[in-house]
């Protein structure tokens, strides 16, 4: 829509947003960690009309051969398509792939998770973490509400009891034991408007962006991943203040997470 | 006459018995069933006369002849274009429907319309088997440039635009800002700034939401009045803004 | 499972008695209706987009719309985690619950189009077809697409010789029988029939009519939630 991405492009280029945010402002985050019981944690974000849901199952498996000590974390995202009027029902799309690719790179490939303390017995039981983000809104920034759901989720799961044979015992409730969580990724998304970063876009302004930048960075500040979109390029100054930003208000939201 | 079993104005839920009488009649959004007239919409019941009808609360728009829509053209093809308006049903507005010759063999038709252009058109035809036409050729007509699109509830377009345009004539006397609302619940405003813009958006999600209550209008003038907004003295470009006056609620 | 022998069940409900219910229309803001509905533990999110153009166009049906329902569960929704996608259990559900409602629909009014439902299941406790026909209903109706009644849906089994309403849990394990209906409630129909065990016709007979009952108060919650959201 022409007239849409013209509105947010003449604003970008005052630094100004439709809905009155700074250009390196977040909408409203909520985090609730108590939605469903059965999951062994789980969360509802929003951020601003976005709305995503993740769970955390924890089961026992077979490690993989060349790692018979540590557990397996596995972390998926589906676009339902009751998250859009864009979506069709279908084989997950190439963004839904990034989505969860990148989710799963801040938690997983960045070792959020100790592995080695999800073993129950080397080589040949060791826990199965999967994490699984449903959308339900897409109203823009599904990349940081997803991430921020699965940390969220991640960090109030529990494991469930074992039996005698050492598996998930489905009958009896959970204990109280906690992950063994080492941080917390939060992930901030920028999208290029023009030559203005906006920090968490909504969907006009994902629409009429050439680019995107996402940065998850850790509770000690640093970074443990990066994804980069779009057709155009950055500049390494550009980069280097999205990731003070990300730093910054990655910390504020993480706040939202007990 | 049987007595009703709902009152004016009253909620009602789809498959809702509201008469049991041959005496009164459905109408929009009713059907009969037996002896009965039932709700086919959620809503609040109209009555008028012998005649009971469901304002409907929500739904998506379906095109009707002379309805004023703000389309977005979604392709440019040789002999017209392809029109989104929100609708089941895909429009098009046919060459025909363009004021002037245009010769599709020496024009390029994406310099008239092109792809993601938003129109303000008049729909010209529906036809019984879902093809629906558009034309240019009503004096507001135009294509936007400039200015913001915002979505509206399609069932509360009637509530928006206000008796013969009474609601959307006091909103832009007192923001001085120019909005058009199209019948598909598509809405088009440009004002002084996009502080005024945001004001006008608010006043139009508050008229959606409290539509079902009596005394709204004087109720907007207050929110009006208190906005603080001075508008400028308003453009002699107004013209095209008049056309939704003609509106009926 | 003996402790649900006699009047009282293992979560305190009298036999005749359904879950806590819980209903909230619009809770969704893409989707043109929306729902939540929580039936004891399980919770169905329901979503309608429509009625809209139909792809591919081939499907389209030129003498009405046609309901398309999708239901899926969330990995995270059951105590074993499932495999996210369409499985055949998934398919076969969105089927006959899609029947239950679309029997209440005028589709009539919008030949070629189509009428989108969609309905994840966030957590499931036994009964979420049910739960995801009370949602898509409210949805539907929420939407503001043109229905000739509500669908209400609930379950009954039978237990140790006592019918019971709205199987929780375990009871469905311990249960005779499975008996899911989707009803409306004002045309006296039903729109969704499925059962598996071992009932007498007397059985059928006596079951059907508690089942009726049930939906019928479900319905007034139904109609309460809509209440809600648009009178608020």
């Amino acid at each position: 829509m022409k007239v849409q991405d013209e509105f947010v492009r003449k604003l970008a280029s005052q630094d100004k947003r439709a809905d009155g945010r700074k250009m390196d402002e977040m909408r409203k985050v909520t985090v609730d960690t108590k939605p469903i019981e059965k999951a062994e944690g789980c969360a509802l974000v929003t951020i601003g009309k976005t709305k995503v849901i993740a769970g955390v199952k924890l089961g026992v498996g077979e490690p993989f051969s060349d790692r018979p000590d540590e557990g397996v974390l596995m972390s998926n995202a589906e676009f339902s398509p009751i998250a859009s009027p864009e979506l069709e029902p279908g084989p997950p799309s190439i963004e839904s792939v990034e989505l969860a690719r990148v989710v799963d790179r801040g938690i997983r490939e960045s070792g959020a998770i100790d592995v080695k303390k999800l073993c129950i017995k080397k080589g040949e039981k060791v826990w199965m973490v999967y994490v699984d983000v449903n959308i339900l809104d897409d109203f823009g920034n599904l990349q940081d509400a997803a991430a921020l759901a699965a940390s969220a989720a991640l960090d109030t799961a529990v494991f469930p009891k074992l039996d005698k044979e050492n598996n998930v015992d489905l009958y009896a409730p959970k204990t109280k034991n906690k992950l063994p969580v080492k941080f917390r990724p939060v992930s901030c998304s920028f999208h290029k408007v023009g030559d203005k970063l906006l920090l968490d876009p909504t969907k006009d302004e994902e629409k009429a962006a050439s680019a995107r930048l996402t940065i998850a960075t850790r509770d000690d500040g640093n970074l443990c991943a990066i994804q980069k979109g779009g057709d155009v390029g950055f500049t390494a100054d550009e980069i280097n203040k999205a990731a003070e930003i990300s730093v910054k208000v990655g910390k504020e939201m993480r706040k939202l997470l007990k | 006459m049987d007595k009703l079993l709902k009152n004016e104005r009253d909620f009602v839920t789809p498959g809702e018995k509201l008469v049991d009488s041959m005496e009164f009649l459905p109408g929009r959004n009713c059907f009969r069933e037996g002896n009965g007239v039932f709700a086919k919409k959620t809503g609040l019941l109209h009555v008028s006369g012998r005649v009971l009808s469901v304002i409907a609360l929500n739904g998506i728009y379906m095109p009707q002849r002379d309805d004023m829509i703000i389309g977005e053209v979604k392709d440019v093809q040789s002999n017209g274009w392809v029109v989104e308006v929100g609708a089941p049903y895909q429009a098009y507005l046919p060459l025909s429907g363009v004021r002037g010759y245009l010769d599709s063999a020496k024009t390029d038709l994406s310099k008239v319309y092109g792809v993601g252009d938003m129109i303000y058109g008049k729909i010209k035809m529906v036809s019984s088997t879902q093809s629906v036409h558009i034309s240019m050729f009503d004096r507001m007509c135009r294509k936007f440039s400039g200015g913001r699109i915002v979505a509206v509830n399609p069932a509360k377009v009637p509530r928006i635009i206000g008796k013969s345009g009474s609601m959307i004539d006091m909103i832009k006397r007192y923001t001085g800002c120019r909005v058009v609302v199209g019948q598909n619940g598509v809405m088009w405003l440009e004002g002084e700034s996009p502080k005024v813009e945001d004001f006008v958006i608010n006043v139009v999600e508050t008229i959606q939401e409290k539509s079902h209550v009596e005394g709204l209008t004087s109720e907007i003038e207050k929110m009006l009045k208190n906005s603080g907004i001075k508008p400028a003295v308003q453009k002699s470009d107004e013209k095209h803004e008049e056309g939704d006056r003609n509106e009926k609620e | 499972m003996k402790k649900v022998i006699g009047m009282k069940r293992n979560d305190g409900r009298k036999p005749e008695d359904f879950r806590e219910l819980e209903i909230e229309a619009g809770v969704l803001e893409n989707a043109t209706g929306s729902a939540r509905v929580r039936m004891g533990r399980t919770i169905a999110v329901a979503g309608v987009y429509g009625p809209r153009e139909m792809f591919p166009r081939r499907l389209q049906n030129p003498e009405k719309a046609t309901l398309q329902l999708r239901y899926t569960m969330a990995p995270f929704s059951t105590d074993e985690r499932v495999r996210p996608g369409l499985s055949r259990r998934g398919k076969e559900i969105s089927m006959v619950s899609g029947k239950a409602v679309e029997a209440a629909i005028f589709l009539d009014d919008f030949p070629k189009a189509s009428i989108d439902v969609f309905v994840d299941i966030i957590q499931a406790d036994a009964g979420t077809r049910t739960a995801a026909i009370n949602a898509a209903a409210v949805a539907l109706a929420d939407a503001g697409v043109p229905m000739r009644d509500m669908v209400s849906s609930v379950a009954v089994g039978k237990i140790d010789g006592t019918y019971v309403v709205d199987l929780a849990g375990k009871e469905e394990d311990a249960s005779a029988c499975d008996l899911p209906i989707a009803y409306m409630p004002n045309q006296d129909k039903i729109t969704l029939l499925q059962m598996d065990g071992d009932i007498s016709k007397e059985d059928l007979k006596k079951m059907l009519e508690l089942a009726k009952d049930a939906a019928r108060k479900i319905h007034k919650v139904q109609v309460e939630a809509l209440k809600k959201r648009w009178l608020k």
